[in-house]
Formats: structure tokens, C-alpha cells, sequence
């Protein structure tokens, strides 16, 4: 029973690699360039520093989700494995957060800004994005049920008295 | 015969006091060290109760109105005044929120620590914090995040979706966007350092002060 439950969660964090993995790989391959009459106009996530925030981020964690597979269970690394779940876990929320900001002034402009919105001449650029920021949604669901776990799991290894 | 008979009862009585504050001493002073971390903790809540209430109270009442000459007919020339709000940009309004949310978490967390201590919390009072200070920071991060590019935005604009930026017309807005941001930085930090004091507590309680349920 035991064995099983630690096999689930170690699939929980195949998938949570997998799931910001995929996010990296689609947002960086979002680029469209649209030609209407003379004027070209390109889209690419380099443009908007949120998005290369988010890229950034999101592969940092992705390296440490890979690292984490490797952590022999019941060695003194679990300890840190918490704050390290903790501090990663902030940084990607805050990356969606930021990306999903830029996503929406992109798709619904700001109109006291007089900032139009950009999706309708490059949709299929933004339908990369939305997939993009939707895959580290997922993964940051994850790595929060993961956050709970290791506390719940490292809890009983070291003798607490809760009472 | 009988005072070395004396001597040797006095001796004993010594070593049996000795051994006794030996043995009384090691409570005492895990009891003081410990409740210096408390303290600290509880310091530290202040501070950062103070840091997000001034971040969000700053960003909330963020307004700058200006007027422009859009054009000239003969001598007189004609103004429309634009207003910069904080909640014309959702992410400013999510700040608020999210800031506010912290501010709150914490009084309310103070309170349980000066006087929650009658209530009956089925043994999961040091999770119950541990797992709310996790919530809580990672609400305050998404926030600050949000804000910061989409300031950022406002300053530097985006040439290649043609968003022209705002900050050169609306200064004093900026910058007081700029100290909210700054602050709730600040109060990110506090927050990460509260939360790891809360989960070393649950991971290390105190035997003596927080056994109680």
C-alpha cells in the first residue's frame, strides 16, 4: 500500500516535469509572421519580457523536477526537498501569473491605454500561448498536491508530537 | 565520627541538589530559546503586515487625471482630461487583492498567537498555519508578478504590438505604482520567512508551548 502510494507520486512528478517540459517547448516555438498588404507584422515571445520570464522560470523548474527524480528515498535530501518545493512552487506560479497578465492585455487590449489587442491578426500565435500557459497551469496543480505530500510524508520521519 | 557522619550527609545533599539543578536547568533554557523564536515570528508578521497594507493601500488609491490639448480651433484650444486609474488594468486590481488577502492572513494569524490560545483546534493548529502561510505567499507571489510586467509594460511599452507607453505622461502614477511594488517585495520576503518558520515549526514543535492542541 505504501509502495503504491510512493509509486503514484513519483508519477505525479514525471508528470509535473513533463507537463512544464511541454510548456517550454511550446511557448518558444510560438512565432507567426503575418504580411498584410505591405507592413509585415511578427509575432514571437521574445517581444514581451513576460513570456521570457515565464520560459525562463518554467525551465528552472523543469531541471529541478528532473533533479528531484533522482533523490534516493529515505536519504537526509527529503528535508530540503520541502523548501525547495515551496520556492519553486512561487516561481511558477508567479510566472503564469505574469504571463497570463500579458496573454490577456494581448487578447482583450486595454482600451484606456489605447492598447489594442493583438490576437486577431495573429491567432495562431495566441493559441500556442493559451496551450503553453494551460500545460504550466497543470504543472503548477501538481506541484502544489506534491508541496502537500512531502509535508505529509516528511512529517512522521522525524518524530513529531502533535498530539 | 559524627560530624564526618555529618559532613558525608551534608555532601550527599549537595550532589543530589546539583544533580537536581542539572536536571532542572535544560528546561528552562530550551523554554527561553524557543519562545525568542516565537517572538521573532511574531515580529515578523508585524512587519510584513505592514509592508502589504501600505502596498496595497498605495496601489488602491493610485489616481492621476491630466488633461491634454487634442486640438486648436482659432485662439482656443481644446482639452479632454484623461484619468490613469489602478483598476482600468486587472492585474493591478489582482495586486490589490492578492495584497489585501495577505494583510488580513496576518492580523488574523497575530490574533490566534496573542489569544487563540482557548480554542480547541483538534491537533492540527501548527499545519493548519503551516498550510495557510503556503497559500498565502504563493497568492501574494502570483500578484506581484502580474503587477511587475504589466508596469512594466506601462513603462517601456511594446513596439512590435504597437502599445505605445503611459509612463512618460503619467509620472507621479508610475512612481507611486513603482513604491507599491517595491513594498509588496519587501512583503514577499517577510512572507517566504514566516512560512519557513512555520513549517520548521511543524516539523520541530516546541514541547512545552505548543503541545497544546
Amino acid at each position: 500500500m505504501a509502495k503504491t502510494t510512493s509509486v503514484c507520486y513519483l508519477l505525479l512528478r514525471v508528470l509535473a516535469f513533463g507537463a512544464t517540459l511541454s510548456s517550454i517547448i511550446v511557448m518558444s516555438t510560438s512565432h507567426e509572421t503575418v504580411n498584410f498588404f505591405t507592413v509585415s507584422f511578427e509575432a514571437k515571445y521574445t517581444h514581451s519580457s513576460a513570456f521570457m520570464y515565464f520560459v525562463i522560470a518554467n525551465s528552472v523548474v523543469a531541471v529541478y523536477g528532473f533533479l528531484v527524480l533522482f533523490v534516493p528515498s529515505g536519504s537526509f535530501l527529503w528535508q530540503f526537498v520541502i523548501f525547495f518545493d515551496l520556492v519553486f512552487t512561487l516561481l511558477l506560479t508567479s510566472s503564469v501569473s505574469a504571463a497570463l497578465a500579458m496573454a490577456y492585455v494581448g487578447k482583450k487590449g486595454n482600451r484606456y491605454a489605447g492598447w489594442l489587442p493583438v490576437c486577431g491578426q495573429v491567432p495562431k500565435y495566441c493559441h500556442q500561448v493559451t496551450g503553453a500557459l494551460a500545460s504550466a497551469f497543470i504543472a503548477l496543480i501538481m506541484y502544489i498536491s506534491l508541496l502537500f505530500h512531502s509535508i505529509y510524508t516528511i512529517l512522521p520521519l522525524l518524530q513529531v508530537g502533535k498530539t | 565520627m559524627a560530624s564526618s557522619n555529618a559532613e558525608k550527609a551534608t555532601d550527599q545533599l549537595n550532589k543530589s541538589s546539583n544533580a537536581l539543578n542539572n536536571v532542572m536547568m535544560p528546561t528552562t533554557k530550551t523554554k527561553t530559546k524557543l519562545l525568542k523564536r516565537d517572538l521573532m515570528v511574531l515580529c515578523l508578521r508585524v512587519l510584513a503586515v505592514l509592508a502589504t497594507a501600505s502596498a496595497t493601500i498605495v496601489m488602491a488609491l493610485n489616481k492621476q487625471t491630466k488633461s491634454f490639448v487634442v486640438a486648436t480651433i482659432g485662439n482656443n484650444p481644446i482639452k479632454v482630461s484623461i484619468t490613469a486609474k489602478f483598476n482600468h488594468t486587472p492585474a493591478f486590481v489582482f495586486f490589490v487583492i492578492a495584497n489585501g488577502n495577505a494583510c488580513l492572513h496576518n492580523l488574523v494569524m497575530i490574533a490566534m498567537d496573542l489569544f487563540g490560545s482557548k480554542f480547541d483546534y483538534k491537533g492540527l493548529r501548527l499545519a493548519l498555519i503551516a498550510i495557510l502561510d503556503m497559500m498565502i505567499v504563493a497568492l501574494a507571489a502570483a500578484g506581484d508578478g502580474a503587477a511587475t510586467f504589466m508596469s512594466e509594460l506601462g513603462k517601456n511599452g511594446n513596439s512590435h504590438a504597437q502599445w505605445n507607453k503611459i509612463c512618460d505622461k503619467f509620472e507621479p502614477y508610475c512612481n507611486r505604482g513603482a513604491a507599491a511594488l517595491a513594498s509588496s517585495f519587501a512583503g514577499i520576503i517577510l512572507l517566504l520567512i514566516i512560512t519557513g518558520m512555520s513549517i520548521i515549526k511543524l516539523l520541530k514543535p516546541n514541547r512545552i508551548n505548543d503541545i497544546v492542541p
